[in-house]
């Protein structure tokens, strides 16, 4: 099994030169720290910033500069800021290569839920339902299971949803999968250890094996 | 030119009624008007709409306005970091309306811009969509949305002059600039007040225009939410 940081790892893998990304909380924030020096790339805060830098050291911590995170940030050279309408625009006009971003569930067809539990959570869907609606490429990253072992790789999302047919890769603490266009989870690699046995069991949608499935490697 | 200058947040906000529609600039707690706030807990004042994108934390920026049960309702994206916001919510005190910040954003902006309703994709399929109009354009789904515009925007800037034109640093601008537009009357409280033609027009943000009431604040604490440091 993966751990949160080898997940992000493998995220990072799927980064090309030139994009410019937007990197939701939590796990997806950590790919920032594995995305190769040799790649240009420009990562997008919704609050209104292109070119997020790492955190601040002590005596640079700025409370006018944050993530969507709000923590506090730096920029790196050649960034930029703006109003947050103009934000949701590069998101929405597609301008925005790559999204990451967590999830509770995905479907097999690409559905993703991520921002409520009824009577339980009220957080709000923050930039997530813009994003899932816009970007190009969205690639997941979570864990398998739930707490209580259940599957979060389903044929349909039970809770309520953040967007349809959108989700392109999942990365999990046991596997990469690809969201087939005609529906299903095409397995692409295991995570060092875990048995394909095992990802059948723990994927409750409708499973794609074709071939055979190596496992992940790590520089 | 004309002179927007107000002696203070309390002169600011003085004719801020109960049951009002109050748009408040911010992302978390970077960028909100701290000085119109406190001035605001002064007032005997309820029954208030805030839009916002996010509502402070328990003791800090809205969330102050919350505790004392001003706010009837929040229209905003994301409140995870206020746990009376939540606890008010699920006892049903209080209203809210959670909506996508791209479609929240894009919303002000075309209240300030004269746009009553525009198509997104965002929200399509999910319970966003409920009860709005959906339309196909070029192979794709959206749906429509209405303007949203308010009583008063209250907003803080970094540096603004007699005139009201404002400049803003750092992601402090967020909702800032379009919200001066959406607003009837737009309060924009800064941090350096300074005579018209001290600012280099180039450098505008927000023009003016937008702005009926300008004044330089005080004491501003400018909490941290997230303190994240590389050692």
């Amino acid at each position: 099994m993966l751990t949160k940081e080898q997940i992000a790892k493998r995220i990072a893998k799927e980064v090309k030169n030139g994009q410019y990304i937007n990197l939701g909380i939590g796990i997806p924030t950590l790919v920032a720290n594995y995305i190769p020096a040799s790649l240009d790339v420009v990562l997008q805060s919704e609050n209104g910033l292109l070119g997020i830098g790492p955190f601040p050291t002590a005596d640079k911590v700025d409370p006018d500069l944050i993530n969507a995170g709000k923590q506090t940030i730096t920029m790196v050279p050649g960034s930029s800021l703006f109003n947050s309408a103009e934000s949701f625009a590069m998101i929405r006009g597609g301008h925005v290569h790559l999204t990451i971003l967590g999830a509770m569930e995905v479907s097999e067809n690409g559905d993703i839920a991520n921002w409520k539990i009824p009577g339980k959570m009220v957080k709000g869907m923050g930039g997530a339902m813009d994003l899932v609606a816009s970007a190009e490429n969205i690639i997941v990253a979570m864990q398998h299971c739930s707490k209580d072992g259940q599957s979060k790789l389903l044929p349909q999302c039970s809770l309520p949803i953040t967007g349809i047919r959108c989700v392109k890769k999942i990365v999990s603490d046991l596997a990469v999968l690809e969201v087939s266009p005609n529906g299903g989870f095409i397995l692409k690699e295991r995570a060092p250890g875990v048995s394909i046995d095992e990802i059948k069991t723990k994927t409750a949608g409708k499973l794609i094996i074709e071939g055979e499935i190596p496992e992940m490697t790590f520089d | 030119m004309i002179n927007k200058t107000v002696k203070n947040a309390a002169e600011a906000v003085a004719d801020i009624p109960s049951g009002c529609i109050l748009m408040m600039g911010g992302f978390g707690l970077s960028g909100i008007p701290e000085n119109c706030i406190q001035a605001l807990l002064q007032k005997p004042i309820s029954g208030l709409t805030i839009v916002s994108n996010n509502a402070g934390v328990d003791d800090f920026g809205i969330g102050l306005l919350l505790k004392k049960r001003m706010v009837k309702k929040m229209i905003s994206s994301y409140v995870g970091e206020n746990a009376e916001f939540e606890r008010q919510l699920l006892s049903g005190e209080l209203e809210v309306d959670l909506i996508p910040q791209g479609t929240l954003a894009e919303r002000v902006r075309a209240g300030g811009a004269g746009i009553p309703a525009f198509f997104t994709p965002a929200g399509v399929g999910t319970e966003v969509a409920q009860g709005k109009e959906i339309r196909e354009f070029d192979g794709k789904m959206y749906l429509m949305e209405r303007w949203l515009r308010a009583d008063f925007s209250i907003i803080k800037a970094w540096k603004g002059d007699t005139v009201g034109n404002l400049i803003f640093k750092g992601t402090a601008r967020n909702f800032n600039p379009i919200m001066a537009a959406a607003g009837k009357i737009c309060i924009a409280e800064v941090e350096e007040l300074v005579e018209a033609g001290e600012l280099d027009p180039n450098q505008i943000h927000t023009p003016g225009i937008y702005v009926q009431r300008i004044f330089q604040g005080v004491n501003y604490e400018k909490r941290i939410e997230q303190r994240t440091i590389t050692p």
